[in-house]
This record gives C-alpha cells, structure tokens and sequence, in this order.
C-alpha cells in the first residue's frame, strides 16, 4: 500500500518536472554534421590571410615537425578569429592542409570543442556561463534579459549581425559569478578579445550590450563598483597581516 | 601468499611436469590434508578448489607466442597460473587462460581505444576495476573475473550502453549475431532503471553497401579506427562529445575503400549492417558453407551463406595466411551476379541467330561433330579467369586427344611461362610480405587487382615503415609511395643502380619486387622480366632463405592453369582457328578470329563470350561446384558447393567429360577422385590442400639469356573498373552501382 502511495507520488513529481519549460541544453552552435548553404560549402575558397599566415608558421613552429598536427587547435582559433567568429567548413578543410592530416580529424577536434563555432555568430559573441554557482547566482536571469533584450534565441544571431548568445561551462570566475564572456570579432584576428564581465545583473548586462552596440568596450572584469578584481567588497577583512612563516621552513627552528 | 599454497602450487607444477593424472590428484588431496594448512587461508583455497586444468582451453583457439622466451611472465586468472609474454594485455592473458572477457571496442587487430569499458575486471591490490583490454599484464598480477565487483561493473556498463540505445533488435539485421545482444545475455543486468526518452542520431549515408542506423551505435569506434588503420581512408570520424557525440563523416562523403564492407563485421551492434542484405534474411535461417572467393588470385576463404537455392550473403572466414579476416568489397557483394543472367539450358544458334534451347544430347552431339571436322591444329581452347583446376585438367586432357594442344587460360597473355613456378607465383607469400622492408611494384596497381594483397603491403608500410617504389601509370595507393615512372626505362635505370631509388632497395634487408601479371599481355615480356630479375640479383632479392621476387596474379584460375601448362603452341593459333571452345572465357579478345569459326560457350553467364558463341552449355558457377583452386602465392583450395546449381547446368569438368564420350575419345576419368588423380600427376602441389608448397627453384638463377628489348611504351592498368573484372561481377547490380558511385572519376 505504502508502496503504491510512494510510487504514485514519485510519478507526481515526474510530472511536474516534465512540465518545466526544458532549456536546450546545446552548447555548440551547430549539428554534428555539415550541410551545404551558400556561405558555407566545401568550394568556398579560404585561406588564411598573410599576416595569419605568419602567426600559422609562428604557432607551427612551436611544435615537432612530424608532430604538425599538434597545431590543430590554435589554428583553429586563428581561422575562427579571422573568419568572424565561426568556422566554415572550408576553413577547416584549409587548416587540415596546412597540418597535413585528413579533414575528419580536424572536424572532430571542431566538433568536439564547442568554443569553435560551425555557424554564423555576432560580431559580439556573448557566452553567458550556465554552470552551477553562476546559476545559483542568477545566470538565468542574466540570459533571459539578454535574449529578451536582443530579441534572439539562443545561438541565434541578431538581424544586424552584431550580437549572438551562447552558453558555456564555468570560467573560472565564480567568485564574481554571474558573469558573461563576450567575444569580440568586430576587429578581425588583430582586435580579437575575449573579455569577461562579471557581477552581474540583468539591468547591467544590457547596460553593457548597449555599450558595444555604441562601438564602445566597456571596462571588462568585475561591474560592482565597490569590488577590486575578485576581492571582497569594501577592501580586504582577512588575511590582513604578513602570514606567519612556517616553522619547519626554517631548519634552525625545528 | 600462505606456505600451503606455495607448497601446493610446487606440488602441482612437479606433477604436471612429470606425474600422470591420477597420481596428480593423490597430491592435491595429500597437500589439502597437511595439518598446516588448518588455517584461514587453507579455508578458503577448501573453499574454492583449483579450477579443473584440463578444463581450460584458450578462448577461440588463442595462440601464445614467445617471441623471447626470457620475457615470459606468470599472471594468475581466477587462481590459475597463465605464462604469457610480456607486454600481453589483461585481457590477452584472461584468454589464454581460457576465460572470455566481454568487449566491444577492443578488436585484436585494430589500436586500442578503451572507451566502451565493458571489459573491466577486478585485479588484485587495484582501487577499482580495470580495462581489461588497455591494461598491460604485469608479473604476478592477480586477475578475478568472476567476483560480484566485476560482475557488478559489468551490469553498470551495460545497463549504460544500453541507456541510448533503441532496443529495436526485432527490426534490426544484426539481430541473432549481435555482440550487444549476446553479452546483454551472457553478462548484462536482467532490468534498467533509465525512464527517460533516449537520444536519437541522423542516419549517414556512406554509399551502396553500407546501411547506417546510427542511434543503435555504441560509440566503439571500431569503425573509424578500422577505416583509419586498416582500409586507409580517413573518412569516418568521432564527432562531438558527450551524450552528443556520434560516428560520421561530417560532410557527406561516401566511403570510397575497396574493404569498406569489413566494418558490417567489426560493428558490434547492428549501427553499420550490409545494405544489399538489409531485411533479407535473418542469420540463422542461413547455411554457411565454407568456401573460397574467385573474384581474383588471392582466394580469400569466404563463408556462403544461403537459403535454400539462393546465395544470401558472403562472410570472410579467417585465414592468417591470406586473407586475415577481411575480404575485399568485391568478394563480399558481387553475389547478386549469381542471380542474373545466369545460362540454364544448352543452346544452339540457328540460322537466323537466334540461340534456340535443346537437350544436352544434341548440343554435345553437335559440338562433337563439328570438331571432328576441323583439323586438329585449327582447335582452340581457352579456359576462363573463374575456371578450377579440375575442369582445365580436362579441357586441356580432352583438346589433346582431338589433337590440338592450342589451349590457354586468359590473362596469361599469348606466350606464358609456365616452366618454372617461381616465374608466376608469389614466392615470399601473401603473410611473407611483412617481413619485407622495401617494396619495388613493377606495372601492378595491387589496390585494384588484389585488395588483400594490397591491405598487407599497407600493413607493413604502418608497421616497419617500408619503402614503396612503384612504376607504372598514375594510380590510387592508400599507403606512402615513390612513383618511379611509368614506362620500363625506369627498371633499366634501376638494374644499373643509376636510380635514386635503387639505393633504398639495395640497402633493404628482405626487398620484395611485385610485378603485375598485366604484363604478361605485353611483346616484351621476357625482356622486363630479365631486367627485373636483374635488379632482384643486384639488390640481393633472391636468397636461400628469402625469395623477394614475386608475380602478382589477376585471376583466380592464373596459376593452376600454368601449373597444368596450359600453355599455346602458337601464339597466333586464334587467328587460324575453326574451332574454338571458350570454357567460361569473356575477356578473350575474339576479334582476329575468322568469320566461319565455330564457337563453343561453356560457362554460367551471358556475358561477353556468349556474343560470338554458336552452341551454350551451360556450367556451374563457383558456388555451385567443388573445384580447386590455386591463389596468387600457390597454395591451393577447394570450393564447397553452397546452392545447387541452376537449370540444367552442370559442372565444368563433367561437361567436358561427356563430351569426350561422344566424341568418341573417352577421357580415363568419371569421377572428382580421380580427375584429381589425373591433376596429381601434372601438377601434385594442387593436391596440397590449404598447404602453402613454395616453388623450389628460382628463376633466376635458370632463365635462359632473353634476347629481346625493352619496348619504350609505358605501363597500362589492367583493372580498369575494381568493381567490374569477371562474368559474375559484370552481372551484378550492386556492383554496378558501386562503379556508378564509388569509382573516382
Ligand atoms: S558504428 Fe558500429 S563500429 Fe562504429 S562506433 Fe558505432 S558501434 Fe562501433
Ligand atoms: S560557474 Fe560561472 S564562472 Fe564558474
Ligand atoms: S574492450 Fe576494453 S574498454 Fe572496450
């Protein structure tokens, strides 16, 4: 009986949860899989420029000769900031050329990392962090101001072509969570930032969208005024003096 | 370890050494009883007795070579003391001891992933299971694979593979022969606890012979590290990550390798199944006879399945020497060839050329007739690339008696050489290859013409590095190569050590020299073979104990019909002839024959030889008969009929055999034991069964001096169309439609 009782309340709960909007959880910006569209097609030419090139011969350099596909990654980024941000499978195939290897391998590091975006992205891509203390802290709620501001879905980009929204894991800012990274390709791979806006709010991340569409950068790094980088607010209340040296350091002592 | 055990372990090694068995159990029950071993560890060995030895046979018949006997190590599975090399895997040791550990990414002839962890067994002093399959065995390991922690990991393994996947066996063409299916059983948990719905994948189209359904795929990645490794063509690929990740080819690219349907078989689930067979047959309505592929000279070992008088499906069948347990796309799919256009009753041509069917007794009495009417020298016989030995042996017995000894076998160009054996057969042997370290390949495209041959080369090439020249036209290699030229200068240049290539083969410790059998079409055959078999003196090629020097066949029936010297007196006698009997030969060039010939078709297919024919008797195909034949490296195998053969067709030999009668010229023979008697005394080798027999002479060293020149015209390719080389493949639809796909253009 107590048994039956558990088990209906069990499906209850079930219900109520399956009801909840489901947030698509898609980090990456595209399928697995690659479809051909105008912009994007495998008889596009690419090339880096000649300046990337430089910086490709520079990254490659880094690494063995025989060892060149090391270089998968950085120069996956450089054709990414080159290209405005996304990778067009053109690109890919381009720096498969240039490490020697066969396509598919670059595809599946592509498709693997989804910091490496395989559609068309803003100008100013905004990744809001989604991971747990962010989220406690209200990563929610930043987003929906943003997509409500901007007027997009996720990973969708607006009609400008200026701002996109994405999701991403932590950032390692957690202690001025809520924050956003927002990358910036409005200046090519020379301009490049990849800057992080933290302690935030809905009010202040639209402040700071409002900024970019100006074609101002706002100071990056923490938005509460009273705080220093990750420091507490109102100047330090720990740890104030010279730390004690620790005994046994000092061989004399012990 | 306790002192009882030590002792009962000395004990028992003494008595395996030299003890019979009775005895062996005397001491074990002797040792039990010791008063020392009243403690808690004798308890529990009491407990658990020594698994029964002889009991235990390695899994699949697992061999364990030495390769440094210093380098054995001891390792104990279940309890049971297993001596292994070093450097064996966990899993490797569990096997010769005897114990099947469950596994889906782990395939003994691809890398080692280690990413389905359905192998996790417990070892001794380790925190958690372990990957069976990626862990190395270390000395004194103690492996458990039945305790509840490795049972227990197992059920967690399986129950999360099974999470994503559909479950949809009823429907599903793997069902029956399903590694998922089989260890849910053996090892899986009897109950889930995943409610939720499951993820679904886009299906990838990778061309005619490969159907996909990949939301049943485990992410094994045997697939891609097979086309990576083994096929070399890197098109498959992991792509994304997580409960997002999948097998794919990102852009849509078919997949363009001739050993593409070898991933049906290493895919464990039904994800990757063979798309001409898809919802055919379930596998155990089908009888799987043993048999051998005629599709070209290697001769893989094939299993036929077949329902009733219909082959379903080809299946490779192991064989370390050829084939390992791949089979080329051709062998595995041209089955459907067998079905069509098939010949099934005697025909005669009348006078308005239209074939009319008659009774066997008038198409032999016809064709009997008309060859007592010609002169002897004016028969001709060629056998066909798909003939057995047998049936040559009485072609060629039969044309001898009416006189004419004008026979040949197609592919072997006008004039073959068929005195010394090593002249045409592959001497360092199709498993030999991959001792060599430089190859050197004279007009041959082995990719086309011998996959298999073509996949060890490759094999090689990854395993030592070895040195590939080539000389021939521009050709498609899968492996590293050094494209030396196209024309038979380049051979000259290389006999004179003048080459820049000639250096890597001198200095190479076993070189191997592949000449293609297109050459053999060519006027200056004896002329390219003497320079070749210059360089394989000069590079040292030819010893005692390494023969380099080798011909890479194209038929099946190549060399056993130049092991019965099927051989022309005239080189030209296709030009004179009045009677010619075509026994299953399509590509020979009838062109120069005169108008008025008469023409004999022997063979199971309406193919090219049948245009020109005046009487069809219809023959078995390979499927349907027992023939032996020879592969590319001499070694000699039988097929097994697998389906009856259709129509009123027959088997090659008896044809000929009852032609002989009602010529009036008897052949000794009326039965397979004693054709093969008959084969015994012209060539005993092709009673060597499955037995590799190597050719004892050289050739080099007893070629007569060639006098003729090297003609200047470059090398041509003989395989035009891989998908498309003989009568059967012609036939079949789905070869075609792999040369309309998969052919680069
Ligand atoms: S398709 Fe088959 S072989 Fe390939 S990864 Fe999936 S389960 Fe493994
Ligand atoms: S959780 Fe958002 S930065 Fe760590
Ligand atoms: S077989 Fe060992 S992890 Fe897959």
């Amino acid at each position: 009986m107590l048994g039956r009782l558990a088990s209906q309340r069990l499906r209850e709960i079930r219900q109520v949860f399956r009801q909840l909007p489901q947030v698509s959880r898609s980090f990456s910006t595209a399928l697995n899989y690659h479809l051909d569209s105008p912009d994007n097609n495998p008889d596009l030419p690419w090339e880096f420029t000649d300046a990337n090139k430089e910086k490709a011969k520079e990254i490659i350099s880094h690494y063995p000769s025989n060892y060149k596909q090391s270089a998968v990654i950085p120069l996956l980024d450089l054709a990414q900031q080159q290209h405005g941000g996304w990778l067009p499978v053109s690109a890919m195939n381009h720096v498969a050329k240039v490490i020697e290897v066969a396509p598919i391998r670059v595809y599946e590091v592509a498709t693997f990392y989804s910091m490496f975006n395989r559609t068309k992205v803003g100008k100013y891509h905004l990744l809001v962090c989604g991971t747990t203390p962010c989220m406690i802290r209200g990563s929610r709620e930043i987003e929906d101001a943003l997509l409500k501001h901007l007027g997009v879905k996720r990973n969708e980009v607006t009609k400008d072509g200026l701002f996109s929204v994405g999701e991403m894991e932590c950032m390692g800012s957690c202690v001025n969570a809520p924050m956003i990274t927002v990358a910036d390709y409005s200046n090519g791979s020379e301009g490049y930032t990849y800057n992080y806006y933290e302690d935030l709010t809905p009010k202040k991340v639209v402040e700071i969208v409002e900024a970019f569409r100006r074609g101002e950068k706002p100071p990056h790094g923490t938005q509460s005024p009273g705080r220093i980088n990750s420091g507490p607010e109102g100047g330090n209340t720990t740890l104030l003096g010279e730390p004690k040296a620790p005994p046994c350091r000092d061989l004399d002592a012990c | 370890m306790g002192l009882g055990h030590l002792a009962s372990r000395a004990l028992l090694r003494s008595s395996r050494l030299g003890a019979s068995k009775p005895s062996h159990h005397l001491l074990r029950r002797t040792v039990v009883s010791t008063p020392e071993l009243h403690n808690s560890e004798a308890a529990a060995a009491e407990a658990q007795p020594e698994p029964d030895l002889p009991k235990r046979t390695p899994v699949a018949g697992a061999r364990v070579h030495f390769p440094n006997p210093d380098d054995a190590i001891e390792v104990f599975v279940d309890g049971y003391p297993v001596k292994i090399p070093k450097g064996m895997t966990v899993l490797q040791a569990c096997e010769v001891a005897g114990v099947d550990i469950p596994r889906f990414c782990y395939h003994d002839r691809l890398s080692i992933a280690g990413n389905c962890r359905m192998c996790l067994v417990e070892v001794e002093k380790s925190p958690k299971p372990v990957a069976s399959c990626a862990m190395p065995a270390l000395p004194g390991m103690k492996i458990k694979t039945d305790t509840p922690i490795a049972k227990k990991a197992r059920e967690g393994v399986m129950e999360f593979l099974l999470m994503n996947h559909p479950l949809d066996c009823p429907i599903c063409d793997q069902g029956g022969e399903c590694d998922l299916q089989d260890q849910s059983m053996a090892f899986g948990s009897d109950r889930g606890r995943f409610t939720e719905t499951k993820r679904s994948v886009v299906d990838k189209n990778l061309g005619p012979l490969v159907k996909t359904v990949m939301t049943r795929c485990i992410q094994c990645t045997r697939c891609v590290r097979f086309a990576t490794e083994i096929a070399g063509v890197q098109d498959l690929g992991v792509l994304g990550r997580g409960s997002g990740e999948e097998i794919g080819t990102y852009v849509e690219n078919l997949m363009t390798s001739e050993l593409s349907g070898n991933v049906i078989d290493i895919c464990p689930v039904g994800a990757l199944t063979s798309k001409p067979f898809a919802f055919k047959a379930r596998n155990w309505e089908l009888k799987g006879t043993e048999s051998i592929d005629v599709s070209d000279a290697v001769g893989s070992n094939i299993r036929i399945d077949s329902r009733g008088p219909e082959v379903m499906r080809i299946l490779p069948r192991l064989n370390e020497d050829i084939n390992e347990e791949w089979i080329s796309d051709k062998t595995r799919f041209f089955y459907d060839g067998l079905k069509r256009q098939r010949l099934n009753d005697p025909m005669i041509r009348g006078a308005d050329g239209r074939f009319k069917t008659v009774s066997w007794r008038d198409a032999l009495a016809v064709v009997a007739e008309v060859i007592h009417q010609v002169k002897p020298e004016e028969i001709v016989g060629v056998a066909g690339k798909l003939s057995d030995a047998e049936s040559m042996m009485a072609l060629k017995d039969f044309l001898n008696k009416m006189g004419s000894n004008n026979i040949w076998c197609e592919g072997n160009g006008p004039n073959p050489n068929a005195d010394l054996r090593s002249g045409y057969i592959m001497n360092t042997s199709i498993s030999g290859l991959e001792k060599a370290d430089a190859f050197l390949l004279v007009g041959t495209q082995p990719r086309v013409e011998a996959a298999m041959v073509n996949a060890r080369i490759r094999k090689t090439v990854r395993a030592t590095n070895a040195k590939v020249g080539y000389v021939g036209p521009s050709a498609d290699f899968n492996y590293d190569h050094e494209h030396l030229g196209t024309g038979p200068e380049a051979l000259t240049e290389l006999a004179e050590g003048r080459h820049p290539f000639y250096s890597t083969l001198s200095n190479a410790k076993n070189p191997v020299i592949i000449i293609g059998a297109g050459i053999f079409g060519r006027d200056d055959k004896d002329a390219i073979l003497a320079v070749t078999e210059k360089i394989a003196k000069n590079i040292n090629a030819v010893r005692p104990d390494w023969n380099g020097l080798n011909v890479l066949l194209l038929n099946a029936a190549q060399a056993a019909s130049l092991d019965l010297g099927l051989v022309p007196e005239s080189e030209k006698s296709i030009e004179s002839a009045k009677f010619v009997y075509l026994m299953g030969a399509d590509d020979e060039n009838v062109d120069k024959l005169p108008e008025d010939a008469f023409v004999v078709y022997q063979g199971h297919h309406g193919d090219k030889g049948v245009y020109r024919a005046n009487v069809i008797l219809p023959a078995s195909a390979f499927s349907e008969k027992e023939g032996t034949y020879a592969n590319t490296e001499g070694c000699a195998q039988t097929t097994v009929p697998a389906v009856p053969t259709v129509g009123d067709a027959r088997d090659d030999w008896k044809i000929i055999r009852a032609l002989s009668e009602v010529a009036g010229v008897n052949l000794p023979y009326d039965s397979l034991g004693a054709i093969r008697a008959r084969i015994g005394t012209v060539a005993p080798n092709l009673l060597q069964v499955e037995e590799r027999e190597p050719a004892v002479f050289s050739s080099v060293s007893l070629r007569p001096d060639v006098k003729g020149t090297i003609g200047k015209a470059p090398f041509g390719s003989v395989v035009e169309n891989f998908y498309m080389t003989d009568a059967i493949s012609r036939a079949s639809k789905i070869m075609a439609q792999c040369s309309a796909l998969l052919l680069k253009k």
